[in-house]
């Protein structure tokens, strides 16, 4: 299909080559595994598969048909049409890693444009050229302070208001390493005495403490005091953040973080069933030879022209092989750079405003549907940014079909990951939900709570 | 040909995207929480488009020209996929939506894991990996935890080919295995006496890149399976290289117990400036129940009137989940899209056209370089980057020079087992005038070392920029703009 | 190249000097000379703790390499040389002077009967 060969073409390279025909080339493969019949349905067109995959997105309700108040780690915010039209240049998206400077000018000052951006966003000195996602980022931080400490630290403390899925991905990532222990999100630690119970668990053998700021529940919670317990004993600390939030809030770099990562969706990355997305990575000078993956740097051609490249890169796989921290290679390229844009053409007042309008809105969700007969809100003294959780008299589960028979996704079952918040529903309002759609979600509760 | 940064750009009170007046009653912001400052930079829409616009003219890429990149397969990457990614029913779905609701997603994450699962004659699939380094992760922790469940606790040594990428090693050294380099005999294959000499009850598998990074087909590769099968060790495939083989041979049939994709290789997706990749993992019938969590598989068979339900499922050991949600979804989209317009016939048609492409470059090219292991190749072939005339000469200075004439260079200094190396895979989306082309530079830059080798050490002359100091960068360590001049609120 | 006759090498191009049953240990010139420019030094192990031959020092980063620095020794770490990884380009400037890497109080001087001396080194290094 996308193969330009003509038969004289191949006539001319198989007689340069000086063999007959193409299957000779194939020899060294054993010859009974040579040429499987494979089973696949036969090759399309290009009319016939943009049909077909039109016809199975079809079996899918989007956001683009449904009332979407579903967070819990990816946010359908509004992507200002430049974006998508400079990601779809193929000088963007048809070049690879920036291994030759010379020629890769564009990809390297965009890189160095975005860790100039996260650093300015979270508070920190450096940003790297990205991770996969939030999760993966988490992992990496933890990766980062075992490093640190050379393994001889063995203590791992995370919060039970972390995403589930970060959680999750770090044990993954961990279940080999016998002597690692990651504690501090047991269940019966309690969703609202967490903060305590995880500074009394800080000792001389910790070597890192991740929380979520907006913890997983949206909740804006001070973790000074936890800070400044951590470093007392001389552990790092790692503070995931959502990057809209960082609009209004104050950054964790200035709180004393020593590690900020997070999920860079919401900055200009579409849904896209979850990926790809991008994570960021952000530590304080202290900690930049551990910082595993791309970093760009600014420098001089031969000439003294200004010019970016590369650097630091005897930290990778590449070149340490087995001895490197990490194993990533690549970077999530083309999403940093929708995120670059995205920082760049909202800017200074539009990133603000865009913070601004998701904590509003969903302030006044919050209200609206506290006013719900049936719901109250789960954690009413504690500030939140643009996500919130309501306890619900009846099963979230028929509340949410409830709301899907009105063509809304109401939001995310808590029980699901936590057995304590069983009938609690978190809600994500984003700049996208009108005032109108809000009152329309806490109508359609209440006509149901009285259904 | 200097750009100013988006903060040199910036001018107080310049705007481009602003959204709309809030229309809720306004609380304050929470105390104590306040920001201080944010110095983004301030732009006109029309300049971030024209800055983002003029970053671009500054990088080669495929739609340019020919970008013969060894080991990293830079094909055409077809604009169809562009589309199919952004059908609103796929692009505006977010992960956490209910089953019911995104059947069309997960059918066809289902068809795919098939797909992958037939190509490379394997049992199962995982598409989760969001790159192939994590691919290969969760290889090497399936490849763990299938040891510990038999009891094999002591299996913990990882056989690594000379020749491998850097991700194998620093993979195996991230899951605790202890490394065991593995040499190359003179034909380029897996030296079988060392492989015979390194096997027993400590083994926990080899990991292997077949055809390997010297675009070699492994002569043995039957028997070094099975000798690693016969001490209780699995086989590791690293799929880099699957090009080469699409539709002419199943490397789960040949005995591999597990293997990973790079879609972004392979299946064309786009290479992204760097990324994102995408990296399913593909396993034979035993580590089925160790793929991560989740895998996608019908819940609900279907029947005439109704479809099957698809849903995620939870496999029985599983390593757990290896990132949030279901993998780089948007990519998955853009390779279903490319495998449903080859089938059968046209992924073979790539991997002939791949290998024959590689083989036409390589033996116009192999008197004038040296080619190190002479053989017919695969897709790619390495040859040296130098000559012993003109010492001081060095593959980098070949690359550069390259350059001046408007061609990616390729791949060099890797693999470590090729001095000064020079990596070339051309791929099969290119055609015989561009190859000619190529082979006519490549003989031009070997008179050129001889006649004007200055030439070649200043190149390139005709860039954005001229060499960039690498030193300077890692010692006046500059990785931010300072966003001076900007108004601090 | 310089391949001072009295120390002691290693084929992993460790250098040792014992003075007083104390071992200085550095990187030797033929070392730094395949590195190139060295750009960080990142030691692994501090004063007091008990090594053993083989260990790992630590790491060297030049700009396109790093390389892994080895006890040719064992004992207890005496002082470790801080100054060199503010300025680690003295390991190119003089990687047998201001450029030593560790101080370690030896357990058993016999093992440096294993290692090479200038000549054998030297012979070793024109053989690569």
């Amino acid at each position: 299909m996308f193969t330009p060969h003509t038969q004289k073409d191949v006539e001319v390279m198989l007689k340069s080559i000086g063999i007959e025909k193409i299957e000779d080339l194939f020899t060294e493969i054993p010859e009974k595994f040579r040429y499987p019949k494979l089973n696949l349905a036969p090759r399309l067109t290009e009319i016939e598969a943009a049909m077909e995959l039109e016809s199975i997105a079809s079996a899918n309700g989007s956001t683009k048909d449904l009332l979407s108040f579903l967070g819990a780690g990816a946010y359908d915010h509004y992507i200002p049409a430049i974006i998508d039209n400079i990601l779809q240049r193929g000088e963007w998206y048809t070049s690879y890693t920036p291994y030759q400077p010379e020629i890769s000018q564009g990809t390297l000052q965009a890189i160095f444009e975005f860790q100039s951006l996260i650093c300015q966003l979270t508070g920190m000195d450096v940003c790297n050229a990205s991770h996969y996602d939030g999760a993966t980022a988490a992992a990496e931080a933890m990766i980062l302070a075992d490093s640190h400490f050379r393994g001889k630290r063995n203590k791992f403390l995370v919060s039970r208001a972390v995403n589930p899925q970060y959680r999750a991905v770090m044990r993954t990532y961990f279940q080999t390493h016998d002597d690692v222990h990651i504690l501090g999100d047991e269940p019966e630690t309690g969703i609202e005495t967490d903060l305590q119970k995880l500074i009394d668990q800080i000792d001389n053998d910790t070597a890192l403490v991740l929380v979520q700021y907006p913890d997983f529940f949206g909740r804006i919670v001070d973790y000074k005091p936890l800070i400044d317990a951590a470093h007392a004993h001389g552990t790092l600390v790692a503070v995931a953040t959502n990057p809209t939030a960082l609009g209004i809030l104050t950054p964790p770099g200035e709180l004393g973080a020593d590690i900020v990562i997070g999920e860079g969706q919401p900055l200009g990355i579409p849904l896209s069933f979850g990926g790809p997305y991008l994570g960021y990575f952000a530590v304080t000078n202290d900690l930049l030879r551990k910082i595993a993956g791309r970093l760009v740097g600014e420098t001089q051609d031969v000439d003294g022209n200004l010019a970016y490249v590369l650097t630091l890169t005897a930290r990778e796989q590449h070149i340490r092989r087995g001895k490197a921290t990490s194993n990533i290679c690549s970077n999530q390229g083309l999403m940093t750079l929708a995120a670059t844009i995205y920082m760049t053409v909202l800017g200074k007042e539009g990133f603000k405003e865009v913070s601004n309008l998701c904590y509003q809105k969903a302030h006044f969700a919050a209200e609206q549907v506290g006013q719900v007969e049936g719901f109250t809100l789960a954690f009413p003294e504690t500030p939140f940014f643009h996500e919130f959780v309501v306890k619900s008299e009846k099963p979230v589960a028929d509340v949410l079909e409830w709301l899907r028979d009105h063509d809304i996704l109401g939001g995310y079952d808590l029980g699901q990951d936590y057995p304590e918040l069983k009938d609690h529903l978190m809600i994500a309002v984003t700049e996208k939900i009108s005032r109108e759609d809000i009152e329309y979600l806490a109508a359609v509760l209440k006509e149901e709570y009285h259904d | 040909m200097t750009e100013p940064t988006i903060f040199e750009m910036s001018s107080p009170g310049r705007r481009a995207v602003k959204m709309p007046a809030v229309d809720v009653p306004e609380v304050p912001l929470p105390k104590g929480f306040e920001r201080q400052n944010l110095a983004f930079p301030e732009i006109s829409e029309l300049g971030v488009v024209r800055h983002f616009t003029r970053l671009s003219q500054l990088n080669y890429s495929i739609d340019t020209g020919f970008y013969p990149l060894g080991s990293c397969t830079m094909k055409y990457n077809p604009k169809i996929n562009e589309a199919t990614a952004r059908i609103p029913g796929f692009g505006h779905t977010h992960p956490l939506q209910p089953e019911d609701t995104v059947q069309g997603n997960l059918y066809l994450m289902y068809h795919l894991q098939k797909m992958l699962a037939e190509i490379g004659g394997f049992a199962g699939a995982t598409l989760q990996p969001a790159a192939g380094a994590q691919g290969e992760l969760v290889g090497a922790l399936m490849i763990k935890k299938y040891h510990q469940d038999r009891g094999d606790f002591q299996r913990l040594r990882m056989l690594i080919p000379d020749s491998a990428h850097g991700t194998n090693p620093a993979t195996s050294a991230m899951v605790g295995f202890e490394i065991v380099p593995l040499p190359t005999d003179p034909r380029g294959n897996v030296d079988l006496e060392a492989l015979k000499s390194l096997v027993d009850d400590r083994l926990a598998g080899l990991m292997l890149t077949n055809p390997n990074t010297l675009g070699l087909f492994d002569e043995n590769v039957e028997e070094v399976i099975k000798i690693v099968h016969q001490a209780g060790g699995l086989v590791y495939g690293d799929g880099a290289n699957m090009n080469a083989i699409l539709g002419v041979a199943q490397p789960g049939k040949i005995g591999f117990d597990v293997l990973h994709y790079n879609i972004h290789k392979t299946f064309s997706t786009p290479h992204g400036g760097g990324g994102p990749g995408s990296g399913p993992v593909v396993v034979a019938e035993r580590l089925l129940d160790y793929l991560p969590d989740p895998v996608v598989d019908i819940i609900e068979e279907g029947d005439e009137e109704n479809p099957p339900l698809y849903g995620f499922v939870t496999p029985a050991k599983t390593i757990g989940r290896i990132k949030s949600f279901h993998g780089h979804f948007g990519l998955l989209v853009r390779a279903y899209t490319y495998i449903s317009m080859l089938g059968a016939e046209g992924l073979r048609d790539i991997a002939e056209k791949a290998v024959l492409n590689a083989n036409y470059l390589q033996e116009k090219l192999k008197g004038t370089y040296t080619l190190p292991y002479d053989r017919s190749c695969m897709h790619e072939f390495v040859l040296e980057g130098f000559w012993e005339d003109v010492p001081e000469i060095h593959a980098l200075d070949i690359a550069k020079r390259l350059i001046d004439y408007g061609m990616h260079p390729p791949t060099n200094y890797f693999p470590l087992i090729v001095k000064e190396a020079l990596m070339i895979e051309p791929t099969e989306t290119e055609s015989i005038e561009t190859l000619d082309r190529f082979a006519e530079v490549m003989l031009k830059i070997a008179e050129e070392a001889r006649t004007q080798p200055e030439l070649l050490k200043n190149a390139p002359h005709h860039a954005p920029i001229k060499r960039a100091d690498e030193l300077k960068a890692a010692k006046d360590l500059v990785l931010c703009c300072y966003p001076m001049g900007l108004e601090q609120d | 190249m310089k391949y001072p006759q009295d120390l002691k090498y290693q084929k992993t191009d460790e250098w040792v000097k014992i003075v007083d049953g104390v071992a200085i240990i550095g990187i030797t010139d033929y070392a730094q000379d395949a590195l190139s420019d060295v750009v960080y030094v990142e030691f692994e192990i501090d004063p007091d703790d008990e090594v053993s031959f083989g260990d790992s020092i630590g790491t060297i980063e030049s700009v396109k390499a790093a390389a892994e620095v080895h006890f040719p020794v064992s004992g207890t770490v005496l002082e470790v040389n801080e100054d060199i990884v503010d300025a680690p380009e003295t390991l190119n400037k003089s990687p047998y002077e201001d450029g030593w890497l560790v101080k370690v109080q030896v357990t058993d001087e016999s093992e440096l009967d294993d290692l090479m001396d200038a000549e054998a080194y030297e012979a070793y290094c024109k053989d690569r």
